[in-house]
């Protein structure tokens, strides 16, 4: 349809002619397309959004000028969402619109090509947690911790509580969704002490009981603290037939103790550190597990089987678990994932290939320790605040109020976090670490 | 329109797993990084090149389908074109920020939030939007949870959540996650809500009514008003899964229906990619009264500009962050791309497509009239094998076997974006599936990267990694 002036008007993505529209009207029997609307008078909307349509520059142009609004700053941020660097390699190929815009494999014979991709991913987690089943894709690191616990309640029906554990350092959003998932279970959250920024064993230890249906620790923690003991948390977890969950990211994993050698019963965590970069939040949950809980994994698996002709083929598989066929009793409601992300995640690690990942972990432990070394020396800050090894992240003491020092470091083009009146932690990767020595400069300024 | 799927060699028809390629096994040495005992001693993934890498992914690419191939009439998916500018202005450096920024420095990010947050409001007729959930799915967790605190905080205990037989399968399976038993509604011979099933299902234990509308059959509840009194007299909510909202832009608003709480699946109304089964992001709209419920953080513009707040009585938090950004950004995109006309036109076309559509296939179409997607039913042909015939014919086929309430049904929505000679291939690839032999119907798809896969083996014998595949070789 076109105005008055030849200007289009309408969706601009939709092609029909207005000869078309007259044909395809006169088909189906009808003199306009308002006949086709079967929506009762009073209820029929005859008003404005008022939102004016914009042509595709002028709306780049706009989008442009708000974005620029952000500060330009260096982020020296971490706290469950990571940014390491993202190769082109993946922007480009992730971006095919073959993979972009097409769906969940439900006509797996046309989808070989997203299905072998997340074959493939399933198979790095597999790899890098040391546990033999690994789904698809969750939406973050909160949501697939609390289907963990979901998962612990369903197996340990048995118990006597519905008790999930975990750390007094948590994540505020991973507590806040986990809260959400348990209410509806009647479940329950206890909070361990931490000691030293690691988890408190013998503490831990009096507080697992036969109530607990699963114990969550993470490494690194919420403050960037690689846990020395994690078997043993597992043993404490296993005593009281309780599961053993433990959160990590995919980096971590390239370098720290496999979960499954320190007895994990299920690993969770974010995976998006690589392959999305900083994107507000937005994220990549790992879900991967023992081989019995196959059958009670959430979310979508892929799977091998063979076609007429006999040759591999990939497919969704395992299907009657989820809520289109077992509706309310389903093991989750997980339907739309993450898989686009799961597939830039997996293009980015076998970018990166077992050598570059590991060498990227390395420089989270060493890159981290150095940056809080030289902070340590400025006047009025001691970092780390924790006496232990850190993957990427620490906590700083500033004499000066924490809140005063991240609004001045933001003055000098740094962000970094205020984690309490005097406690800053502050977060170093590769992709930052070029501009250290000028935040040590700033830090200096400020302290 | 014929559409042969790549196959990259006679011998070897598939393209080879990357460890196939290359397995790489490092031993990871942190001598002066990290105690031994901390670390593990190797790791095994593949260590190719970026050129290998870059003609593996691209060979995936072309044995996988998408809707810049061409039809993808998925029912209740609403499988549309993504426009490509919105996925650049997604990528703009700016706007990729750290979720711990604080307000100040982001104004941008929460600029752009907020304005998302009053179109949804305006456009679907409610009074508030959190954009917090990261699906459809986790979006009807959300908005039943916001039915939950609005009863509890009210001292009015309900155990029930009633959902037509038809809905889609989260709405039960959201409705259980948030502790409520599901009360499953028949339709009636028109495919609508049963009036009289609907009198007897609601009680005193009723917390609310989940309705897709039109409903998954592309049927508009007409007795919508009446149904929103029923409920609202018993002091229950009304949901509204915002699945099939595309038959409605402009036209009819949930919030005028009478719907407390809705959930718009902005990757299929608002012409998001869905990346082969997500990103999404599943925005809930409240009225008023709810609104004080919404999960933190929200966004509100104040004279000093943008902050972000927690509302009075929040259910708390769905996401561990903000919800999926990049998919938000596309589209805020979207729609102000497409403005009051545009939104009403894709309605339009889409309902016009599915009508035109429907009128040119030789398969029965029980009920009607219908929006934005109809079910024909393949009669006694298998639906499954029908559709598989119509890959052969070059197009993606529709959703099969749902709903139920149509036996061998073939749920079909063509969207707004396919033209006559579009809906003419589809149309052709129906007739044509349907009229062939019994032997072609069980030996389709041919054309593909792959024949008939067996998917019972593949849940019989789980092989989920490729570590799997290797230890079945030994």
């Amino acid at each position: 349809m076109t105005a008055g002036n030849g200007r289009r008007v309408g969706s601009p993505y939709a092609p029909h002619t207005d000869a078309d529209e007259a044909d395809m009207l006169d088909a189906v029997g009808v003199d306009s397309v308002e006949d086709l609307f079967d929506i009762p008078e009073d209820v029929r909307f005859d008003d404005e959004f008022g939102i004016d349509p914009t042509g595709e520059r002028e709306l780049r142009q706009s989008l442009a000028d708000l974005f620029a609004r952000n500060e330009e700053l260096t982020e020296f941020l971490g706290r469950g969402h990571h940014a390491h660097y993202v190769p082109a390699l993946v922007d480009d190929l992730s971006r095919r619109s073959e993979f972009l815009t097409s769906y969940t494999q439900y006509q797996p014979e046309i989808a070989q090509g997203f299905l072998q991709v997340l074959f493939e991913y399933q198979s790095m987690l597999v790899e890098l947690t040391g546990l033999p089943v690994a789904n698809c894709s969750m939406y973050d690191a909160a949501t697939a911790l609390a289907e963990a616990a979901l998962l612990a309640n369903r197996l340990r029906r048995g118990a006597s509580g519905h008790r999930v554990l975990v750390p007094e350092h948590i994540h505020e959003g991973r507590l806040g969704v986990l809260e959400n998932y348990l209410d509806g279970a009647d479940m329950e959250i206890g909070e361990y002490p931490m000691d030293d920024g690691a988890v408190d064993v013998d503490a831990l230890s009096d507080l697992v009981d036969d109530e607990t249906v699963m114990v969550y620790a993470e490494s690194p923690t919420v403050r960037g603290v690689i846990e020395e003991r994690l078997a043993d948390i597992g043993d404490i977890a296993h005593e009281n037939d309780a599961l053993f969950c433990l959160g990590s990211d995919v980096v971590a994993l390239s370098l720290l103790q496999e979960p499954a050698s320190v007895g994990a019963d299920v690993v969770v965590g974010e995976a998006g550190a690589l392959g999305i970069g900083s994107a507000y939040g937005m994220g990549l949950g790992i879900f991967a597990t023992r081989e019995d809980f196959l059958r009670q994994v959430p979310g979508r698996l892929v799977g091998v089987s063979e076609d007429a002709e006999d040759m591999r083929a990939f497919t969704l598989t395992l299907q009657t678990r989820e809520q289109h066929i077992r509706k309310e009793r389903a093991t989750s409601n997980i339907c739309t994932n993450q898989a686009w992300v799961a597939l830039r995640t997996a293009m980015h690690i076998a970018w990166l290939g077992p050598d570059r990942l590991v060498d990227v972990a390395k420089d989270a432990v060493v890159n981290a320790r150095d940056l809080a070394e030289r902070l340590d020396d400025i006047s009025g800050v001691k970092a780390p605040v924790y006496d232990r090894h850190h993957f990427r992240e620490f906590v700083a003491y500033t004499d000066q109020p924490a809140p005063a020092i991240t609004n001045d470091l933001a003055g000098r083009g740094f962000a970094v976090h205020a984690l309490d009146d005097h406690h800053i932690q502050v977060c170093i990767t590769e992709a930052n670490a070029d501009a250290a020595d000028d935040l040590v400069a700033a830090f200096e300024e400020v302290a | 329109m014929n559409f042969d799927q790549a196959r990259f060699s006679r011998d070897d028809v598939y393209e080879p797993l990357l460890s196939e390629k290359d397995s790489t096994t490092v031993e990871v040495d942190a001598d002066g990084v990290l105690p031994d005992d901390l670390t593990r001693d190797e790791l095994t993934l593949p260590g190719l090149s970026e050129p290998q890498l870059a003609r593996h992914y691209t060979r995936l690419s072309q044995m996988n389908y998408s809707v810049e191939l061409g039809p993808y009439p998925l029912g209740s998916c609403t499988m549309k074109y993504n426009p490509s500018f919105t996925e650049d202005v997604a990528g703009d450096p700016n706007a990729a920020v750290h979720p711990d920024r604080s307000d100040r420095t982001i104004q941008g990010t929460l600029g752009l939030l907020h304005g998302l947050q009053e179109y949804l409001a305006t456009i679907g007729g409610m009074d508030a939007v959190t954009l917090q959930p990261p699906a459809g799915a986790a979006g009807e967790f959300a908005g039943i949870l916001i039915a939950k605190a609005y009863h509890e905080a009210r001292d009015d205990d309900r155990s029930e959540i009633i959902i037509p037989a038809s809905a889609h399968g989260t709405n039960f399976a959201s409705a259980a996650m948030a502790g409520y038993d599901v009360v499953e509604l028949p339709s009636d011979e028109e495919g609508r809500v049963d009036i009289e099933a609907l009198e007897a299902a609601i009680s005193e234990e009723t917390a609310a009514l989940m309705l897709t509308n039109p409903n998954t059959l592309g049927l508009f509840e007409r007795d919508i008003v009446e149904i929103s009194e029923m409920v609202h007299e018993a002091g229950g909510l009304l949901y509204y899964d915002g699945a099939n909202f595309n038959a409605l832009l402009g036209r009819a608003r949930p919030g005028d229906m009478g719907f407390d709480i809705m959930h718009y699946n902005v990757h299929k109304t608002f012409a998001t990619p869905h990346g082969g089964g997500g990103p999404g992001a599943g925005p809930v709209g409240v009225v008023e009264e709810l609104a004080e419920y919404l999960p933190s953080p929200m966004v509100r513009e104040t004279a000093a500009g943008y902050e972000q707040y927690e509302p009075e009585s929040s259910i708390g938090k769905v996401h561990g962050f903000a919800g999926n950004w990049l998919v938000l950004v596309k589209a805020y995109a979207y729609i102000a791309r497409l403005g009051d006309e545009g939104l009403a036109d894709a309605s339009a076309k889409a309902v016009l497509n599915a009508n035109y559509l429907a009128s040119q296939i030789d398969l029965e179409v029980p009920y009607g009239p219908f929006h934005h997607e109809f079910a024909a039913t393949s009669g006694d042909r298998d639906a499954a094998d029908v559709a598989k015939r119509m890959l052969d014919y070059g197009v993606h086929p529709p959703t099969t076997k749902w709903p139920e309430l149509v036996s061998q049904a073939m749920l079909t929505e063509p969207t707004e974006v396919e033209d006559k000679a579009s809906l003419d291939d589809l149309a052709h690839a129906f007739n044509a599936a349907y009229a062939d032999s019994d032997e072609a119907l069980e030996t389709a798809p041919s054309k593909t990267s792959a024949r008939r896969i067996d998917q019972v083996s593949a849940a019989r014998n789980p092989r989920l990694s490729w570590q799997s595949l290797e230890a079945d070789e030994e």
